[in-house]
C-alpha cells in the first residue's frame, strides 16, 4: 500500500487570541457542513494557530480564506492507538529510534479507537517506520495532497 | 521641464537679493498685524533693522500656539473683505487655526503647485485624480487650482468610495493621482481585491504625512507608478511648499517664496547645512497672512549637494513632525521609522498601529502589524520566528525594545486622509 494514502492534510489557521475567533471558524464550518474530526489550539501569547482535521479540507480552506482567515495546509499523520498501557511508548520509541522528531501531537477519539495525530519532521519516513514495526496508520480521507512533501 | 524656469533656478546673489527685497516687503505686511507689532516691540527690533538675510535670526519666532490664540482672524494683514478664501488646519491638537488667502495669494499658490506638477513630468492634457478631502483641508482645492492652471484634466474625486475611485482611474485614463500615502496603499489593496490593475497610472503625488523609502518602494511596486513626496503646510498656503524632482533625493523648496532656516528645537539656535533640526519658514510672498519665522515642527535639514535638475537647494525628506515624535523611555521615536522597518520586512503586511502605554512607570511601545497570507506556513514556531525578527529589526533602528503583536490581515484600520497610527494611552499621569 502507498505511503501517500496515510498523509493527512491538517488545516492550520492563524488566529489572534481574542474572544469569538474560534466560534467564528466553527460556525463557518458548520454552515458548510464540514465535520471537524479533531482539533487543537497552540498559542504564543497574543496569537496562535488553530489546527483541525476535517472531512472536507478543500471546502474548509475555501470558506475560511474567503472570510479573511489566514489558512494553510500542513501534513500530519494519524496512528491508531491500542487502549492499553504502553501504547504511546510504542509509537514514540519507533520514531525515536528512526531519528524522527515529533514537533507536536494531539489526539482524537474515533468511532473505533483513539488516534494520535503527529506532526513530524519527516512525514513519509515516519509512516514507513511505523508500518514496518507493526503499527497501524489511520486513514482520513482528505484528498490529494497539494503541499510539498517532507 | 520648468513651469517658471527663472524663479525655479534662481540661485546665489540673484536669489539672495530677491529674498531680501521680498523679506522686507513681508515684514512690512506683518507690521499690519497687531500681534507682530507688539511682538517686535517686545523684542526691541524694527523691520528696518533687517539689512541682510542673516538678520532674520534676530527676529522673534511665531509658534502654532500663537496662531491658535489669534483665532479666527488675528493674523490677517489685510481687511477681512480682501480675503477670498479661508482654510483651516487639521486641528488634530486643540483649536484649529485659520488661514486666509487674497486673490494674489491663491494665484501664487496655484503657481507653486504647477511648478511641482511640471517638475514631476505632468503636462497639459494629462488626467489627474485628486483623491484628498476637498473641504477646509488645503490639499483638495490647492492641488485642484494648480492642476487647472496647468491645463490638466482634473478629476476632483475627494476621498472615500475606493472602488469607484479605481473605476474612475481606469474609465478616465487617469495618469496621476494625489492622495496620502496611506490612502494610496488602501487603493492598491482594494484594486487587488477587485482583481484589477490601473495601467494608465504613471505618477503618484503623496503627501500630508511623513512616509518612508520602504513605503515608496511598496507603493511603486503595488501601483506600478513613480511616487513623489509632496510637502506643505496650511500656514504656508498648503501643499506645494517643497516637492521632489525626478532625482527623488530630497525636496526642492521654493526659495523665492519661502525663507528657510533650520534650528535646534530646544535652544532655537540656527543650524548649518546637513544638520538635522526643526524647519523654520518665513514666507516671502504671502499677502493675507504674512508670518515671521514660523516654527513648522517638521524635522529636516538643508542639503549641501546640488541637483542635476538645476533647481535650488533641497531639504531632506521630513522624518516627522516634532509633534509626532514619541519619547519612549527617553528615546526619540518617529512613527515613520517604524513604518520604514515594517515595510522593509517581507514577512509582514503594510498596515500597523502603534500603542504607547505606561506600565509601572515605564513607557511601553506595542506595535500591531498584520500577518501576510503568503508567509503563513501553518506553524506556530514560524510565527514566533517572524515576531522575533520584527522585534529585532525594530530594536536595531529605534534602539528600544517593543512588544510586537501579529494580527490578522485586514483587521487594522485603513485611512483615507491623514493616517492616525499612533495611540498614546499614557494620558497625563506623571
Amino acid at each position: 500500500m502507498d505511503t501517500e494514502e496515510f498523509v493527512i492534510r491538517q488545516i492550520s489557521v492563524f488566529s489572534e487570541n481574542k474572544p469569538g475567533r474560534l466560534a467564528a471558524m466553527a460556525r463557518a464550518l458548520q454552515e458548510e457542513q464540514v465535520n471537524i474530526l479533531a482539533f487543537s489550539i497552540a498559542e504564543a501569547g497574543e496569537f496562535g494557530v488553530v489546527r483541525a482535521l476535517v472531512d472536507q479540507p478543500d471546502k474548509a480552506y475555501k470558506k475560511l480564506s474567503g472570510m479573511g482567515f489566514v489558512v494553510s495546509f500542513t501534513e500530519v499523520i494519524g496512528v491508531k492507538m491500542r487502549d492499553e498501557p504502553g501504547g504511546l511508548y510504542e509509537v514514540a520509541r519507533i520514531l525515536g529510534e528512526a531519528k524522527i522528531n515529533i514537533e507536536y501531537s494531539y489526539a482524537y477519539s474515533g468511532k473505533e479507537m483513539a488516534v494520535l495525530i503527529l506532526r513530524v519532521d519527516n512525514t513519509r519516513e515516519a509512516i514507513k517506520q511505523i508500518r514496518a514495526h507493526g503499527g497501524e496508520m489511520a486513514r482520513i480521507p482528505s484528498g490529494p495532497s497539494p503541499v510539498k512533501g517532507r | 521641464m520648468f513651469w517658471n524656469e527663472k524663479m525655479e533656478t534662481l540661485q546665489g546673489k540673484d536669489l539672495e537679493a530677491l529674498q531680501l527685497k521680498r523679506l522686507k516687503w513681508s515684514l512690512g505686511q506683518a507690521m499690519k498685524v497687531p500681534f507682530y507689532r507688539s511682538r517686535f516691540r517686545d523684542a526691541g527690533i524694527r523691520p528696518a533693522d533687517v539689512k541682510s538675510l542673516d538678520d532674520v535670526g534676530k527676529l522673534p519666532f511665531t509658534s502654532k500656539k500663537d496662531l491658535r490664540e489669534g483665532y479666527p482672524f488675528g493674523f490677517l494683514a489685510v481687511p477681512r473683505e480682501k480675503v477670498i478664501r479661508i482654510h483651516t488646519t487639521s486641528g488634530t491638537t486643540g483649536k484649529p487655526t485659520v488661514v486666509g488667502y487674497t486673490k494674489r495669494d491663491l494665484a501664487r499658490w496655484a503657481e507653486l503647485i504647477a511648478r511641482n506638477m511640471t517638475m514631476v513630468g505632468l503636462r497639459e492634457g494629462d488626467v489627474f485624480q485628486n483623491a484628498v478631502n476637498y473641504g477646509l483641508f488645503t490639499g483638495g482645492l490647492g492641488f485642484h487650482s494648480g492642476a487647472e492652471l496647468m491645463g490638466l484634466t482634473v478629476v476632483p474625486a475627494g476621498t472615500g468610495n475606493t472602488r469607484r475611485q479605481i473605476e474612475m482611474i481606469n474609465d478616465f485614463g487617469v495618469s496621476a493621482i494625489h492622495c496620502t500615502p496611506s490612502y494610496a496603499m488602501h487603493i492598491a489593496e482594494v484594486a487587488e481585491e477587485m482583481g484589477t490593475t490601473m495601467p494608465t497610472l504613471k505618477i503618484g503625488l503623496f503627501g500630508a504625512e511623513p512616509w518612508s523609502e520602504s513605503m515608496r518602494a511598496e507603493l511603486q511596486r503595488k501601483l506600478d507608478l513613480s511616487a513623489f513626496d509632496s510637502y506643505g503646510l496650511s500656514e504656508m498656503y498648503g501643499p506645494g511648499v517643497a516637492f521632489e524632482c525626478p532625482e527623488k533625493d530630497g525636496l526642492h523648496i521654493w526659495h523665492d517664496s519661502y525663507l528657510v532656516e533650520i534650528i535646534d528645537p530646544k535652544t532655537g539656535e540656527t543650524l548649518g547645512p546637513e544638520e538635522r533640526g526643526e524647519m523654520v519658514i518665513t514666507p516671502l510672498v504671502k499677502e493675507a497672512m504674512p508670518l515671521v519665522r514660523y516654527r513648522t515642527g517638521d524635522m529636516t535639514m538643508l542639503r549641501e549637494d546640488g541637483c542635476s535638475c538645476g533647481r535650488g537647494q533641497k531639504i531632506s525628506r521630513i522624518l516627522g513632525r516634532a509633534d509626532d515624535m514619541l519619547v519612549i523611555r527617553g528615546i526619540n521615536v518617529f512613527p515613520s521609522q517604524i513604518e520604514h522597518v515594517l515595510l522593509g520586512l517581507p514577512e509582514v503586511g503594510d498596515h500597523f498601529m502603534v500603542y504607547v502605554d505606561r506600565m509601572n512607570y515605564l513607557d511601553e511601545l506595542t506595535i500591531e502589524v498584520e500577518m501576510k497570507r503568503e508567509t503563513f506556513s501553518g506553524e506556530l514556531s514560524d510565527l514566533a520566528r517572524i515576531q522575533k525578527r520584527v522585534t529585532a529589526a525594530l530594536r536595531d533602528v529605534l534602539g528600544i525594545r517593543t512588544a510586537v503583536k501579529l494580527v490578522e490581515p485586514g483587521s487594522l484600520p485603513r485611512f483615507e486622509g491623514k493616517a492616525k497610527r499612533v495611540v498614546d494611552r499614557r494620558g497625563g499621569l506623571f
